[in-house]
């Protein structure tokens, strides 16, 4: 048993090294880490921005109504007289939050499912993988609009519509992901070490949990950036056709609704195009840093 | 293939009644007795299981049932509509592709040179934009500030125009939206292409044709270009839900007259049979665009699948 | 000596990766005499195969050739522009790889890859280039040559694949053929065969070969002189039968110990302890050092100059330098 013990201590030091060594060459990767150093500035835009920013949330102050941007509003005011750049930081939390909830969720539902399925098998695993094939014939955006559609049927309070969305995201974000780690799971249980664990009489959940899932890490941190990125763009479109994020709660996706108005579309812009530039800019961030990511967890795939 | 079309169904059909109100009920000036003789009319009050086996026989008919928004059978309202949907998709997969294969296969050649960065940098973009954004940003600039392309729509508001200028007028109107889908879609395929490309590089053979002293031009056009198409083509199949689909944002951003536009109609007002029957043929299309994949990929691939195994 | 075909000065062929150099030829000099078969010999990794894709300038990205020169009848091959160097490839000097499974175009049939060759150095039309390659088939030994110029590389087995190649590289009579481990991923009899093949074309035309190999077995076999290679340098070379017979570096000597012979039993076969130092953290001094059985203290100080006898036989090892040892302890070890 000792032998065991210091082999698994050893190979723990061993994994450990592959992380640092992963960090350095990440840190090497100039796109990288600009773009790491772009998501940490929106993050910081977002939390922090609004508590510097001398403009309240809600301060309607119908004096300067539709102000184009200038010293004292930088991105102008909205048409109830708001600080677009103080709403632009608020509506960056929710964004940001939607993105990163529905991700860990989705990371949740699916890696569970997936590994429960991977690891069961048989009836199991038949019933999991074919509600993840029916979630998955239908594309995501109609899905996704159907469903919110009927959420919205059932008259949730605007307070938690928040909470609806990133439950429907991951509802569409797990079954490819399921897929993903089951066959992983798959494979790695057909690997030596697993059948040292049944020797060894270890209980199943600790198998999955100790054994198996952290196999599949790595390619959990690329799934999980690309579909944070996803879930910020997938969240701001719901909210733009009035179906994710609703008012007064706003996000960067719902920020945008006013260009549906004619008018403001036309001669406003500074109302619409600072939250789609968030927008465009957090997500290509993420999708750059994802990328360096795979490059440096699987060099196999360098350039994909 | 067919069960797990019935499982959609199911699924579908569930949620849709589910959902509390239907086309009726937002129409507040019918009184609650005439609310019900409606129901009772297009069969809206039986139970929800009898339901569903009354509209899978009528599917088995070809009767997908029909649409009080429209006042038209669901299969009449989407063919009005669908081949709309259908010359912007395939516009669309035309240009996509083009500009996929002739950027990814040169960035890939060119590879770590300004160029190749630059496409890089443009795949990234192009995967991390919202669409309904760029869609406003080019009706901004193009036919709002330069005022040299229409606004949104299929024909000028109005217009009366036929023959060669009906056509020369729809095409103008298609361009914005035409190009909103091929810059969202252009990025990951150019992806694919290039990599796909630079995989193809780093094999055995491209060595053996340089070695062979064939011209660089011969080598990539002929020798690569092929390996790095054939694996492509079964992507082809993916691209056939997509041609029917309509484009929901963009539809509704450009006022475009598709399939996408139908479907948020539908949703808006309630119209169940003509937002389940779209889901149904998208289903279908998903899972016959698999299906087809599987079947090319087998007839292109035996080659390249058997020498891997073996090499490798 | 007459002559040579080519020949390699001071090639250094360098690895350009995550801001490391890789030093993966470095300093290599010899020359190929017309008619002969010379052999490169070393551990996978020690530069023998970036050495002979150096020849044709088919090394890829991130390596890059770095210096020195490679005179192919006194022009050098670095010098040329892409035309010349175009013309040069598969006409004057043609190359047969380690794996014959993946060198040739999958999607492409045989008939269509060798005719390909022939169409581009020569004047033939594409019935003629067809023909030719029908007689190239039929010449490297492969029965029902027209089937097979229809068939796709799939169809076919390593070794007939090796064959394919073989007739590829022979189809403009080239004066230097370069084979890069032609043997190693093929069975042993069908190797034989191979080589069979490899000497019986040699004896028929003036071709010289460049043979690339690990495997001692077949430098026995097909070599006339013999290089062997260790981190990137050539550390000895000298005809076949005196390196077989004296060889003098501890490297080659570990190489040649560490081959089992036939009809001698012993209990553990000799290996060369150690590993092949990484190329971009070479040591000061002489890169087998750390491996080496008569490891002397100057041996760490500085990489030992080649030294050459009466004979030709060089050594880069400083057991060999007068002054330091006397070179008396050679073949008795073996």
């Amino acid at each position: 048993m000792s032998i065991l013990k210091r082999k698994a201590s050893s190979d723990r030091k061993r994994s450990k090294s592959i992380w640092e060594q992963s960090f350095r060459r990440l840190f090497k990767n100039r796109s990288a880490v600009f773009s790491a150093c772009i998501l940490g500035f929106m993050f910081l835009f977002s939390f922090v921005g609004p508590l510097i920013s001398p403009y309240s949330s809600n301060g309607i102050d119908v004096t300067v109504m539709k102000h184009p941007p200038d010293f004292t509003h930088w991105l102008g005011t909205d048409i109830y007289g708001r600080d677009v750049l103080t709403r632009l930081m608020l509506a960056g939390r929710i964004s940001l939050t939607v993105g990163l909830a529905s991700m860990v969720l989705s990371l949740l539902l699916g890696s569970l499912l997936g590994a429960v399925s991977g690891y069961y098998g048989g009836i199991v695993d038949s019933i999991i993988m074919r509600i993840a094939d029916i979630l998955m014939s239908i594309p995501s955006l109609p899905l996704l609009i159907i469903i919110a559609a009927m959420l919205s049927e059932f008259k949730v309070p605007t307070d938690y519509r928040l909470y609806i969305v990133m439950l429907m995201l991951s509802l569409v974000g797990w079954p490819g992901l399921a897929r993903l780690i089951r066959g992983q799971i798959l494979s790695l249980r057909e690997q030596m070490y697993m059948k040292a664990a049944d020797v060894l009489g270890l209980g199943t959940w600790r198998k999955i949990f100790h054994h198996l899932l952290p196999n599949t890490y790595p390619l959990l941190i690329v799934v999980a950036t690309l579909s944070t990125a996803s879930g910020i763009l997938s969240e701001s479109t719901l909210s733009f056709l009035g179906l994710g994020v609703v008012e007064p709660t706003s996000s960067w996706g719902n920020m945008i609704t006013i260009a549906n108005n004619l008018i403001d579309f036309q001669k406003h812009p500074w109302l619409w195009i600072p939250p789609g530039a968030a927008i465009f800019i957090t997500v290509v961030a993420i999708n750059v840093l994802g990328d360096a990511v795979r490059d440096v967890l699987d060099p196999k795939m360098k350039g994909r | 293939m067919i069960p797990i079309l019935f499982g959609i169904s199911l699924l579908i059909f569930f949620l849709f009644a589910l959902m509390p109100g239907d086309y009726f009920s937002s129409n507040r000036r019918l009184s609650p007795q005439r609310l019900e003789e409606l129901r009772a009319l297009y069969g809206m009050n039986k139970p929800l299981i009898v339901r569903y086996f009354i509209w899978l026989k009528n599917v088995f008919h070809g009767d997908f049932g029909f649409s009080l928004q429209h006042m038209q059978p669901v299969t009449t309202l989407i063919n009005q509509y669908i081949w709309n949907s259908f010359i912007v998709a395939l516009a669309t997969l035309f240009f996509t592709w083009t500009i996929a294969l002739v950027i990814g296969i040169y960035s890939a050649t060119k590879q770590y040179s300004i160029f190749d960065r630059l496409v890089t940098l443009g795949v990234f973009a192009s995967l991390s934009v919202p669409s309904f954004f760029i869609g406003l940003l080019l009706i901004k600039l193009f036919g709002v500030d330069l005022h040299i392309l229409p606004i949104g729509g299929m024909i000028d508001t109005g217009s009366t125009t036929t023959g060669l200028a009906y056509v020369l007028e729809v095409l103008r109107h298609m361009i914005l939206p035409i190009t909103v889908l091929t810059f969202l879609s252009v990025g990951s395929l150019t992806r694919y292409f290039r990599t796909g490309m630079l995989e193809v590089l780093r094999m055995d053979f491209i060595r053996t044709a340089r070695a062979k002293g064939l011209k660089e031009r011969t080598v990539i056009f002929r020798h690569a270009l092929r390996n790095a198409i054939l694996p492509a083509i079964t992507l082809l199949a993916f691209e056939l839900p997509g041609l029917f689909s309509g484009a929901i944002i963009t539809e509704q951003i450009f006022s475009w007259p598709g399939i996408g536009r139908i479907q948020l109609d539908a949703l808006s007002a309630r119209d169940y049979p003509v937002l389940m029957t779209l889901t149904m043929l998208l289903a279908f299309l998903t899972i016959l665009g698999n299906f087809l994949a599987d079947v090319l990929y087998a007839a292109a691939d035996p080659r390249i699948r058997l020498t891997k195994k073996e090499g490798g | 000596m007459e002559e040579p075909i080519i020949t390699v000065r001071n090639l250094q062929t360098f690895f350009h990766l995550e801001g490391r150099v890789s030093k993966a030829v470095d300093n290599v000099s010899f020359s190929v005499p017309k008619g002969k078969v010379i052999c490169i010999v070393g551990e996978s990794g020690c530069g023998k195969s970036v050495t002979a894709l150096s020849l044709l300038r088919l090394v890829d990205f991130p390596g890059r050739i770095a210096g020195g020169e490679i005179l192919f009848h006194n022009r050098d091959i670095l010098k040329m522009n892409t035309k010349e160097i175009h013309n040069l490839r598969g006409d004057k000097i043609s190359m047969i790889f380690q794996e014959p499974m993946t060198s040739l175009n999958p999607v492409f049939t045989i008939g269509r890859q060798i005719s390909e060759t022939l169409l581009e150095h020569t004047l033939c039309d594409r019935k003629e280039a067809w023909e030719e390659g029908v007689e190239l088939i039929k010449k490297v030994g492969l029965p029902r040559a027209e089937k097979i110029m229809d068939s796709y590389p799939h169809e076919l087995s390593g070794g007939m694949l090796q064959r394919v190649m073989i007739a590829i590289a022979l189809s403009c009579q080239p004066e230097l053929l370069i084979a890069d481990e032609p043997t190693t991923a093929l069975d042993v009899t069908i190797q034989a065969q191979v080589l069979d093949l490899l000497r019986q074309l040699r004896d028929q035309s003036d071709m010289s070969i460049l043979f690339i190999t690990h495997d001692l077995g077949v430098v026995a076999e097909i070599a006339d002189y013999v290089i062997v290679m260790y981190a990137g340098r050539i550390i000895e070379e000298a005809p076949v039968t005196e390196l077989f017979r004296h060889p003098r570096h501890p490297y080659t000597r570990g190489l040649l110990k560490s081959r089992p012979v036939i009809g001698q039993r012993r209990d553990r076969l000799y290996s060369i302890k150690g590993q092949v130092p990484d190329l971009s953290e070479l040591p000061q001094g002489c890169y087998f050092a750390d491996r080496c059985e008569s490891c002397m203290e100057p041996c760490r100080k500085e990489y030992p100059e080649s030294v050459s006898d009466a004979g030709g036989h060089k050594t880069a090892c400083l057991l060999y330098k007068e002054g330091v040892a006397n070179g008396s302890t050679t073949a008795e070890d073996y």
